[in-house]
């Protein structure tokens, strides 16, 4: 009797020993080798942590479930650089935690938006998709005219840094400051310039305080482009992969 | 050997060594031998409840 | 205590224990209302794309945040409950033996897993999602999730270990596998540090651990095994107990299943990668996911003839019981789909596939005909046993769900294959001039019949599901419809 239950109680440990082993390989053979190739990410100049408004405006764009509908990955294909501009790098998402390729283009591919429209496009954009493209069908965000909270931008950045994200302590000391300055028409910016290159300076909707739509904008407008593409080689990227 | 060499030579030898072990899981339950015990087990749910009859 | 009390004491204790019933049917009611939910969110965005003024402009109505809400509903609120149901019915029967930990645990995942199911709705709705596809809930009910989970896992393996019948049957191999391994999913991808753990003022914000490259194959390894082991592993279990129970025979091959299910849970780990075909992931891990893919096509046929064959000798029984019917066409559409994934995940259809409609369709074809519709078989099949009914109230009934949601399926994937190839088609075209020969907008514009169709295909199925409400309540009422019987073979044939 002892040797009969013994036997049983071995069953379903081995099974579930035999599932666990069964299930693991894919993971750690796919998974693993991403974090300690090096050529998985290829050398690019240019990118940089978002600063604490663009930061702000992702968590916004996370919020509103825009991955739903707007990937952030071109292919390359002639069609897709054409419409989107050079295809995505690996680079280019090496700090987005999460990442944001999506899934679905119900929306265009946004990966590469920033710079293409005006400021002013985007609040009115947002506002009513379809007083700025008749035929639509994104839905209006005209909550996003409140006021962002932002007073914990510091916290946010810290955090980033425990994951791996490059934020330097000048950087995290700085947040609030670096935040209120990007979004301020003629406020000081030298130090967030020299932080953050290529930040989109300015108000973008033209309200006093800090808005969530200040924010979502400059995350949109920075978009894509971070990296200089006249100093980059595909042939030598492609021989990285 | 780096761990770039390792990932290397697992990723040519892998698709060998499970396809053994698959022909073995492959070749216990069909052996002749284990037909009449594997198939009774099918009866398992046939057997379970007698209220259940409808 | 009466003599004839302790008369049915004494016959149900040495034919079969006294299983924990009172659960399941709280789980087989909640599968039933959140069903109707999920399918009833699922149309309301299909009509929102169809016409944006549903939105309404509010911040909680919008689509970005009601979507995940149908996912969720769907999948976790809808396919949990049922998976909770069925294995807790199926590994008691099936063992011969009493739920583990009993109606505590049973009580505890019962009314644990419906607050986790509100609680994820609400914290969507409100805004707070760590944006990642099917994986939204923040790092909270994140934790929480995991100790309901390893209750569950703990209860079925204390099942399985009690057990008075020798050998473990292979539904309770795949209920098994589903939940380790989405356990092992759900803390591989889920990982995040709270920002209110370094001075920040959200509770309900946390940073995931990986970025970018990383962050996107473990999210498609979990998205994509959340296929593989909730809607499919979870979901074969239920073919392998209620296609036999229903048809009174035993599986077509018990060998067959065994090496289907090694074969299975091996392979289906594998093909994430497929979602991220040409990504920046690097080409080496894209082509181990394609690979993979084509591979998974043979187990997943291989389950498919062992769930239909198991009719063989009895296919009248299709005529003559619509709940097989529900059964058998579901282990078809899981054929169907199970052709078309791999059929995707190879590179050049993907190329034109991905991004688009057609994906949409495919994984509805899998959601609405195989999984939803197997969970009908089985429901229908588990509310006359727990509620102790001669029958169902109505089989007719039962046939018209099965016709209007099968139509409703049709009218759906048609839909989204047309509208989807031809985005797609539209995307890479090309004028004479060699210039692009359409704006984005112009491709969304072409959508919107498409757009109206698939919704109409989904306000059929969800009509269905309401039929069915109806035939359960009046049911576990007690109710017997009056309405001609379905012939069986046997009366058929002694009419001559």
């Amino acid at each position: 009797m002892m040797n009969f239950h013994k036997k049983i109680e071995t069953n379903v440990v081995l099974l579930l020993l035999g599932i666990l082993a069964t299930i693991i390989v894919g993971g750690l053979v796919e998974i693993v080798p991403l974090f300690t190739i090096s050529s998985t990410i290829e050398k690019v100049e240019g990118v940089r942590p978002h600063s604490p408004l663009e930061l702000a405006g992702r968590n916004i764009y996370l919020r509103e479930g825009c991955y739903n509908c707007h990937s952030q990955m071109i292919r390359p294909f002639r069609d897709e650089v054409e419409r989107y501009g050079h295809y995505s790098l690996a680079a280019e998402s090496m700090y987005d935690h999460p990442f944001q390729w999506g899934s679905k283009r119900t929306g265009p591919d946004l990966a590469r938006v920033g710079g293409k429209y005006s400021n002013d496009w985007h609040v009115r954009h947002m506002n009513n998709p379809r007083d700025v493209v008749p035929e639509s069908i994104m839905p209006g965000y005209k909550h996003l005219n409140r006021p962002l909270k932002f007073a914990d931008a510091g916290a946010h950045l810290k955090t980033l840094s425990l994951v791996g994200v490059p934020y330097t302590a000048d950087m995290i000391t700085n947040a609030l400051a670096d935040l209120k300055a990007q979004a301020t028409p003629d406020a000081d910016v030298t130090g967030i310039s020299a932080r953050y290159p290529k930040a989109r300076l300015g108000d973008a909707d033209g309200k006093p305080e800090v808005t969530e739509m200040d924010a979502l904008v400059a995350y949109l407008q920075v978009l894509g482009t971070m990296v200089d593409f006249t100093s980059f080689d595909p042939v030598r990227a492609q021989a990285l992969r | 050997m780096t761990l770039e060499g390792i990932a290397e030579t697992l990723r040519s030898l892998w698709g060998l060594w499970l396809m053994v072990l698959f022909l073995g899981i492959v070749f216990w339950a069909f052996r002749p031998k284990n037909k009449d015990k594997l198939e009774s087990y099918g009866d398992i749910p046939l057997r379970d409840d007698d209220n259940e009859e409808r | 205590m009466t003599q004839a009390t302790m008369a049915q004491r004494g016959a149900r204790t040495d034919a079969t224990p006294d299983y924990l019933d009172d659960v399941v049917k709280k789980f087989v009611i909640a599968a039933t209302f959140w069903g109707v939910i999920g399918f009833l969110a699922g149309d309301y965005i299909a009509w929102q794309l169809a016409f944006p003024v549903l939105n309404l402009d509010l911040e909680w109505t919008s689509f970005g945040r009601l979507r995940p809400v149908h996912t969720s509903a769907v999948i976790f609120a809808f396919g949990g409950n049922i998976l909770f149901a069925t294995s807790i019915f199926v590994v008691q029967r099936t063992c011969r033996a009493t739920f583990f930990g009993g109606s505590t645990s049973g009580n505890i995942l019962f009314w644990g897993f419906q607050l986790f199911i509100v609680m994820a709705a609400l914290s969507y709705v409100l805004g707070f999602v760590s944006g990642k596809e099917y994986a939204e809930p923040e790092w909270w009910l994140d934790l929480y999730l995991t100790v309901l989970w390893v209750i569950y896992l703990v209860s079925f393996m204390g099942t399985l270990y009690k057990r008075s019948e020798p050998h473990i049957y292979v539904a309770n191999w795949f209920y098994l596998a589903f939940i380790v391994t989405i356990a092992m999913l759900h803390l591989g991808n889920n990982l995040a540090i709270p920002v209110i753990f370094l001075g920040g003022d959200s509770f309900m914000k946390s940073y995931g651990l990986y970025a970018g490259v990383q962050d996107a194959m473990t999210q498609w390894w979990y998205g994509h095994n959340a296929v593989g082991f909730f809607l499919t592993a979870g979901f074969l279990a239920i073919m392998y107990y209620f296609v036999p129970k229903r048809a009174n025979r035993p599986v077509y091959s018990y060998r067959l299943s065994i090496v289907h299910f090694w074969a299975l849970i091996f392979l289906y780990i594998w093909a994430g990668p497929h979602h991220l075909h040409y990504t920046a992931l690097p080409d080496w891990a894209q082509t181990l996911g394609a690979t993979f893919s084509v591979m998974l096509w043979m187990p997943s046929w291989g389950g498919m003839i062992n769930g239909l064959m198991t009719l063989s000798g009895a296919w009248d029984k299709l005529r003559t019981d619509p709940v097989m019917r529900f059964l058998v066409s579901s282990v078809a559409f899981y054929g169907m789909s199970t052709f078309e994934g791999p059929l995707m995940s190879i590179r050049p259809v993907n190329s034109l596939s991905h991004y688009t409609d057609w994906t949409i369709g495919h994984v509805h074809s899998g959601a609405l005909g195989w999984v939803a519709f197997v969970s009908f078989g089985a429901l229908y099949y588990l509310v006359p046993v727990l509620w102790r009914r001669k029958s169902l109230y109505s089989m007719r009934l039962v046939s018209m769900h099965f016709w209007i949601a099968t139509v409703g399926i049709v009218v759906y994937i048609t839909a989204m294959w047309i509208s989807g190839i031809m985005q797609g088609l539209m995307w890479r075209a090309y004028d004479s001039m060699g210039f692009l020969q359409y704006s984005f907008i112009e491709t969304v514009e072409a959508m919107h019949p498409y757009y109206v169709i698939r919704a109409i295909g989904g306000l059929l199925f969800l009509a269905g599901s309401l039929i069915m409400v109806y035939n359960f309540w009046r049911t576990i009422r007690g109710d017997v419809r009056n309405e001609v019987p379905y012939e069986s073979a046997a009366t058929a044939g002694a009419r001559g």
